[in-house]
């Protein structure tokens, strides 16, 4: 396992040592053209502001007034139903938190880690779950929002679908696994 | 629906702090909101000009293309309604690949750019085409092999394996890519009009 974090370590290096490199090689004006490219950078960041603010604005108000906590107790009574472990129930704030915010739900997710411990059932569901989800909701109302896209068609529900069985087949396989 | 969700979550959010007794929440969520907003546009500034700029360099010297035909035999069938020749497919590839890496702040700029690209070939701007929709579904349940943020967490909290997590992370995020892939065909057929 230690290869992966040495990979991790090395990732961006090794593409900041091997792109540029290559490209000089091929006569490509490395610096220039860096430069050209990173212009769009800027122009791409305040494109996206305002949907970054209005989503970040109705996201926090949904979150900090305690609405969310009430739609996750609406939920604690169908996961009992469905006669899962108890503590599966635990992980419900990270699976709504997850698809509207992403350093939302890594707070929530380190909450539960420190809470639980690392290497407990919870711990290790949480981290499962943290790692393999994206923020969907988000990056779609971002990325869509970038080019003037205003009709998202089935995208919502084909992201959350995802979501969804991302969230089951994390339960199932920490059980199987750690259980 | 963004239009709806985006309201419900600010009235009912509104309706219950007032409910709480505790509306002064609102007001400070929304103004300290606006303010990331800005901070996290002004982080991703500085973010997005180091990887396009870097991505520019690749795609003159012929690297990006390269990748994308690496990988076109996966891709033509994924998205079948663009080009062979597209050149959103090396925006796409870079994009997928930033998320396997796990090099989340790299993947933002490429899928903002795939996105770019991906809007000159829509017929009708206003409204997302199926292969957005199918780039979207492969980007939000995209592999991951190393989930680094969340194993620093852990380290953190002290774990005897912070990496034992990997494996259940790789299987549960294949089911959902899986399922992200079933979902978009689907639903790309039974929209066809």
């Amino acid at each position: 396992m230690t290869i992966i974090t040495e990979l991790a370590r090395w990732a961006i290096p090794l593409i900041l040592f091997t792109v540029p490199l290559y490209a000089y090689m091929r006569k490509v004006p490395v610096y220039e053209t860096f430069v050209e490219g990173a212009e769009n950078g800027f122009k791409t960041a305040v494109k996206i502001l305002p949907f970054l603010i209005g989503m970040l604005v109705s996201i926090r108000i949904f979150v900090d007034s305690g609405a969310l906590e009430l739609l996750i107790d609406l939920f604690r009574p169908l996961f009992t139903a469905v006669g899962w472990n108890p503590d599966v129930l635990e992980i419900i704030p990270l699976a709504i938190m997850r698809p509207l915010s992403g350093s939302g739900s890594l707070g929530v997710a380190t909450q539960l880690i420190l809470q639980h411990g690392p290497d407990s059932f919870i711990g290790r569901l949480a981290s499962t779950l943290q790692g393999s989800t994206d923020t969907t909701f988000f990056v779609l109302a971002i990325y869509f929002g970038s080019v003037g896209i205003k009709k998202y068609r089935y995208a919502l529900k084909v992201g959350l679908t995802a979501d969804a069985v991302g969230l089951i087949a994390s339960i199932w396989i920490v059980s199987k696994i750690f259980g | 629906m963004v239009n709806l969700i985006w309201l419900i979550m600010m009235i009912s959010g509104i309706l219950v702090a007032a409910l709480k007794g505790n509306i002064e929440q609102v007001t400070t969520s929304a103004l300290q909101a606006a303010e990331v907003g800005i901070e996290v546009a002004i982080y991703l500034m500085g973010i997005m000009s180091l990887w396009l700029g870097l991505m520019n360099i690749a795609d003159k010297a012929g690297l990006v293309k390269g990748l994308a035909r690496i990988f076109s035999p996966v891709l033509r069938v994924l998205f079948p309604s663009l080009k062979a020749e597209s050149p959103a497919f090396g925006a796409i590839v870079m994009n997928l690949c930033a998320n396997i890496l796990g090099l989340g702040n790299a993947a933002t700029p490429f899928g903002l750019k795939a996105m770019e690209e991906l809007q000159k070939e829509n017929s009708d701007p206003t409204t997302a085409s199926p292969a957005m929709i199918t780039f979207l579904a492969l980007n939000t349940s995209c592999i991951t092999i190393i989930p680094a943020t969340i194993i620093g967490v852990r380290m953190k909290a002290g774990s005897i394996n912070p990496t034992e997590i990997i494996g259940t992370t790789i299987f549960a995020t294949g089911c959902a890519m899986t399922a992200a892939i079933i979902v978009d065909y689907v639903f790309r057929k039974r929209n066809r009009i």
